[in-house]
């Protein structure tokens, strides 16, 4: 990485219009422009930090690893929701280039949003495994085969930035829908052969603000940098829920979940 | 936590769409193109005494009610979604006009095949 | 630090209309073209039950130029319907293992799309070895 973070004299230049929002002083969001000097190899978030280090100290955005992993930096880059870290500037060249806080989430300050609504969700759905049967230290490791663990590993592949969110319509419209972050969280662990808490969170699904908020859409798959295919976590549990809506008389299931007193139907 | 009633109407739905995914298409090609017009199929493929045959046949009625049932139940489901996204009505209202309106062509089929007969 | 007034956007209520959500709402649309295919099937079977007179006047309807064509736009809507089922059916199915790995979903949308149009076919035929 070259010690001086501004590009050269012969860098090109691209208008970058960023949706300002201050409490303070904004009644409401409004789009203001800066020139930024780039060279092929910058992303956006560069953009950014350059705007902030040598243009604009004002300007708020949430960034960390820069390499697409810690979903930080999820924002509408041209109108789509993208991680600014994995975004570069050339492709939007000659520009302007629009970027606007994460959509369908409350805008703090700039491209800052409020994300405990969504923290809130994932930690609703038992976000740990309930094993089906414990073993104790002496019997060993829980184990399970590369199939049982290819079918929900790409669900463990989520790095919580929220794009699906933003994709998703049917979330801007509801936000109480658990939508699909948290939703291949809990297919994370119900599609984990090891898991046994199946049962409490389909309890989840089965509302209206579970799985039945969906309308397959798909967009959320589309967008995720992670090919963790949300939608599938949704829609496969439209199929359980719906099965087991009408199937719930016939079977009556063992709950392996510790300490639960068996619950209501 | 309560259950959503959703199951009901997406698994109709889904019936729908599968059995109109698989037979739709050829259905629509020979009753609304080919026969009419005699295409590679006999003139008289859907003459009143062959049609009415198949309609006084208990298993021919169950063939035609599942069919245009579970056609209308799909069309229902997705126009009351895409309705809902349009913000043409409130939740209920749509409800009540697209599965209402399901329930209501659902009766008009099983009268209309009491009328046609048993014999 | 100070609570700031967190500023919601309102809702666009034409997103279903533009990309990327309009290919969405068109899939949704075929779902008229099948209810709509169905109403010409009641309506052929009132006839039936209501005489002779009113089925052959059904008949001829569907002998006329208006009705071709509200043919081939529903044949369209079916069709699209066809191929947007399948591509999306997947979505609804959980990973199933094929030898050993997971069966990627493109197999299962061309096994379905082949399905439909074997039976698509061998319906066609069917219907073309049927003599009066």
């Amino acid at each position: 990485m070259p010690p001086d973070d501004a590009p050269g004299k012969n860098a090109r230049e691209i208008p970058i219009k960023v949706l300002r929002y201050r409490s303070e002083i904004d009644r409401e969001p409004v789009l203001q422009t800066y020139r930024v000097p780039f060279t092929d190899d910058m992303s956006v978030l560069q953009g950014l930090q350059y705007i902030k280090d040598h243009l604009d100290g004002t300007l708020s955005f949430r960034w960390s690893c820069r390499m697409a992993i810690c979903g930080s930096c999820g924002m509408m880059i041209a109108g789509e929701p993208k991680l600014a870290c994995m975004t570069v500037l050339r492709d939007f060249y000659p520009g302007p280039l629009t970027i606007e806080p994460l959509a369908h989430f409350p805008i703090e300050r700039d491209l800052v949003i409020t994300v405990g609504g969504f923290v809130k969700k994932i930690e609703s759905i038992y976000p740990y495994l309930i094993p089906k049967t414990r073993r104790r230290l002496d019997e060993g490791e829980y184990l399970q085969t590369p199939l049982q663990l290819a079918r929900y590993e790409s669900f463990s592949d989520c790095i919580n930035c929220m794009l699906c969110y933003a994709a998703c319509p049917q979330f801007a419209e509801n936000p109480d829908f658990i939508g699909p972050g948290a939703m291949a969280l809990l297919q994370r662990y119900n599609g984990d052969s090891r898991d046994g808490a199946q049962n409490k969170r389909m309890e989840l699904v089965h509302t209206d603000n579970g799985a039945w908020s969906c309308t397959a859409v798909g967009y959320c798959s589309e967008v995720c940098p992670k090919l963790v295919d949300p939608a599938n976590a949704v829609n496969q549990n439209k199929t359980r829920s719906a099965l087991d809506y009408f199937l719930r008389f016939l079977v009556r299931r063992a709950d392996a979940s510790a300490g639960s007193s068996g619950g209501a139907a | 936590m309560k259950r959503s009633p959703a199951p009901i109407f997406w698994l109709l739905f889904g019936a729908g769409g599968m059995l109109a995914a698989l037979i739709g298409p050829a259905l629509l090609v020979i009753t609304g193109i080919a026969a009419p017009f005699a295409i590679g199929i006999s003139p008289g493929f859907m003459s009143f005494e062959r049609v009415a045959a198949v309609a006084h046949h208990p298993l021919g009625k169950l063939v035609l009610f599942g069919i245009i049932t579970l056609f209308f139940w799909h069309g229902a489901e997705r126009v009351y979604l895409t309705l809902r996204d349009m913000h043409v009505g409130g939740k209920v209202a749509l409800m009540q006009l697209c599965y209402g309106g399901a329930a209501a062509l659902t009766m008009v089929t099983v009268l209309a095949l009491v009328a046609i007969g048993f014999h | 630090m100070s609570r700031g007034r967190p500023y919601v956007r309102p809702v666009e209520p034409y997103w279903w209309a533009h990309p990327p959500y309009l290919a969405y709402t068109l899939r949704e649309v075929t779902g008229v073209a099948v209810a709509g295919y169905a109403l010409i099937l009641l309506a052929g079977l009132i006839a039936l039950a209501r005489g002779e007179a009113h089925y052959v006047a059904w008949l001829n309807f569907l002998k006329s130029p208006w009705s071709l064509v509200l043919h081939i736009v529903l044949l369209a809507g079916l069709i699209a319907h066809v191929w947007t089922w399948f591509r999306i059916m997947p979505k609804t199915m959980p990973r199933l293992s094929l030898g050993g790995s997971i069966m990627p979903q493109t197999l299962i949308s061309a096994a379905g799309l082949v399905l439909a149009a074997v039976t698509f076919i061998t319906i066609l035929l069917l219907a073309e070895w049927v003599r009066p």
